[in-house]
């Protein structure tokens, strides 16, 4: 072997183990029968058997999940809206100063979206008598006003890049401009909306900052409850249950690899057929 | 067919159509021809309905379409990017239309074989755009547009996207498609070659006005302005005055004598078309006029011909062109004392 080839190879690895070590670990020590997170005292799933009836973690899991949901749908709704208002409306009454709102949370520190939410409720509840107490819809009201920004960007991008011709094509030949929008449209953007929701779920189900402002102790997603008690001392059980996340999220990419490989496969066929 | 009536569209500050009257007849191959920033393309997107006019009437086969929007117009449009839709196979971009029409079942089907058989594209039904070369695009793009056998189809510079070579082949095919069908086409471009080729009555647009509407030979042979005849091919064009003999041009000793008299008074512009111009070894018995006295300044090239530009001893530049396969490509050299002349019809007077 050369010496590029040692070197490229150990570049590689080195690569790897940076991005992947720390996942390995955490499913290494996941399997420890010690009671402390960092300790490795033997093999054992009791971790699992804990995580497994621990009624509180699995309840914050499945309310992120919910609320993971939930908001990254609405996002989409909304930040789609806004991301083809911007991109198709050159001018609008406000339009800059609602393209900077949309904007804002993208680059605003989000401590300071999160305080700013906490002061909206409480003064709501005070005025409106709504929300008497923060919950689960002011989670998702949170999350959404700051996930929509990442759905309208990637909207408003793909939207630019949009040949208009087509959908001029389309009234051409009879469509009416909401069939044209349905038929034509909405499938063309359909990847940058699937992406945009994939993004939003995301980000809200790994949040910590908002939720942890917005959040009451009946609705408290994982990430709360989890940095709550990792402040108790990392229990192994919180090892279990990334090792499960990581589990789930390489199942995930690995279908969605598998997916686009029989689609490219199918395409190059085509073109021999 | 279509007629045109005082058609004007603005864009903020610019006047992209100023006025624009135009009549075309039906199975008519017609084409607008003008640079870019003429205000052909918006006057084809007023006719197709996606432009409002700010003035004027849009007639198609007697119904004014002025206020209709494209989807209720008898009209179908060729795009410039061809404007497939990529998330639908051939068959289905084509199908479009006449499901919008609630043609359904053998006849859709009939009717879709009908418009790829014509563009010789059945074989690729079931492809995706992406999967199709550029002059694949583009054949399926007009089977698309006339599949709903529309009155009128609009061709937004339909060869633009294609190289030279198919460019030519694909010309020939929209005529033959154009003929087969009887559909009245109108292209936008701006390829005087393809406008000539393609068409049997060009629009010549200007600054958002049509200068001259002719056939091909008739815009070549008798422009009627210098914008035309500068447009439409390569001119020699002289600011002149009337004189008692003829014409005195700038920069040309000789007097220029056209074959018909021309009344009035100027100012004038002659027009003279390089390949109607003679060049040979200096004549020392100069004619007193149509000929002139120069020197080569330079010649290019081009294969089939030479265009040799002269100096005249008046001080104008004229170009001389002619065929190689009649004269030796390097019977003149840069340098070379040469003589002009011209036949009194190869003058054209312009006034404007």
């Amino acid at each position: 072997m050369s010496g590029r080839g040692i070197f490229r190879r150990s570049a590689l690895a080195l690569g790897l183990a940076f991005l992947y070590a720390p996942l390995a670990l955490v499913v290494v020590y996941s399997f420890t029968a010690s009671k402390l997170a960092t300790v490795w005292a033997g093999f054992s799933t009791r971790w699992y058997l804990e995580l497994a009836s621990d009624e509180a973690l699995l309840g914050a899991a499945w309310l992120s999940l919910k609320l993971a949901f939930v908001s990254a749908s609405l996002a989409l709704a909304l930040g789609a809206l806004a991301g083809y208002a911007l991109a198709r409306f050159p001018r609008f009454f406000g339009r800059p100063l609602f393209a900077g709102l949309v904007f804002a949370p993208l680059a605003m520190p989000e401590i300071v979206m999160a305080i700013s939410l906490l002061l909206l409720f409480v003064n709501l509840g005070d005025f409106l008598g709504w929300p008497s107490q923060r919950g689960f819809w002011t989670l998702v009201i949170a999350h959404v006003s700051f996930t929509l920004s990442f759905v309208a960007v990637i909207v408003a991008g793909r939207l630019a890049d949009f040949d208009r011709s087509i959908e001029e094509a389309a009234l051409d030949l009879g469509a009416s401009p909401l069939e044209t929008f349905f038929v034509i449209t909405l499938p063309v953007i359909a990847p940058a909306l699937a992406a945009g929701w994939l993004l939003a779920f995301s980000l809200s189900l790994d949040d910590v900052v908002t939720s942890q402002f917005v959040s009451a102790p009946g609705a408290t997603p994982l990430p709360v409850v989890v940095l709550g008690s990792v402040k108790l001392g990392v229990s192994p059980k919180i090892n279990a249950l990334g090792a499960l996340a990581i589990a789930l999220v390489s199942m995930a990419t690995f279908a969605a690899y598998l997916w686009q490989r029989r689609r490219e496969g199918n395409q190059r066929s085509g073109v021999n057929s | 067919m279509i007629r045109v009536e005082g058609l004007t569209k603005r864009f903020a500050d610019d006047v992209a159509v100023a006025g624009v009257d135009l009549s075309i007849a039906s199975g008519e191959f017609f084409a607008i021809l003008g640079g870019s920033g003429s205000g052909k393309t918006t006057l084809l997107r007023m006719i197709a309905g996606f432009e409002r006019p700010d003035r004027g009437r849009i007639l198609i086969d007697g119904a004014d379409m002025t206020d209709a929007p494209p989807h209720r117009r008898p009209v179908n449009m060729m795009f410039q990017s061809y404007a497939l839709f990529p998330h639908m196979s051939v068959a289905r971009n084509v199908e479009f239309g006449l499901r919008q029409e609630s043609v359904r079942g053998p006849e859709l089907r009939r009717r879709t074989e009908e418009a790829l058989d014509l563009v010789a594209m059945r074989d690729y039904a079931e492809r995706k755009p992406h999967q199709l070369s550029g002059g694949q695009k583009q054949r399926v793009a007009l089977a698309r547009a006339i599949v709903k056998r529309p009155k009128v189809l609009l061709l937004d510079e339909p060869l633009s996207a294609l190289d030279r070579k198919l460019r030519e082949q694909t010309q020939l095919h929209l005529i033959d498609v154009q003929q087969k069908t009887g559909v009245t086409f109108v292209v936008v471009t701006h390829d005087q070659d393809e406008a000539m080729t393609l068409a049997s009555r060009v629009a010549v647009m200007n600054k958002g006005r049509i200068e001259q509407v002719d056939a091909p030979r008739a815009l070549y042979a008798q422009p009627v302005n210098r914008f035309v005849a500068g447009f439409i091919g390569a001119t020699n064009l002289l600011p002149a005055e009337a004189s008692g003999e003829g014409f005195l041009g700038e920069g040309v000793a000789g007097f220029l004598v056209a074959a018909a008299p021309v009344a009035g008074a100027g100012p004038f512009w002659i027009a003279i078309r390089p390949e109607n111009i003679a060049i040979s070894a200096p004549n020392a018995h100069l004619p007193r006029s149509n000929a002139e006295n120069g020197r080569v300044e330079g010649l290019s090239y081009h294969g089939d011909h030479t265009v040799y530009f002269v100096r005249a001893e008046g001080g104008a530049l004229l170009r001389a062109a002619r065929f190689n396969a009649v004269h030796a490509a390097s019977a003149f050299h840069v340098g070379d004392d040469v003589t002009l002349a011209w036949p009194p019809e190869a003058i054209t007077v312009l006034r404007s």
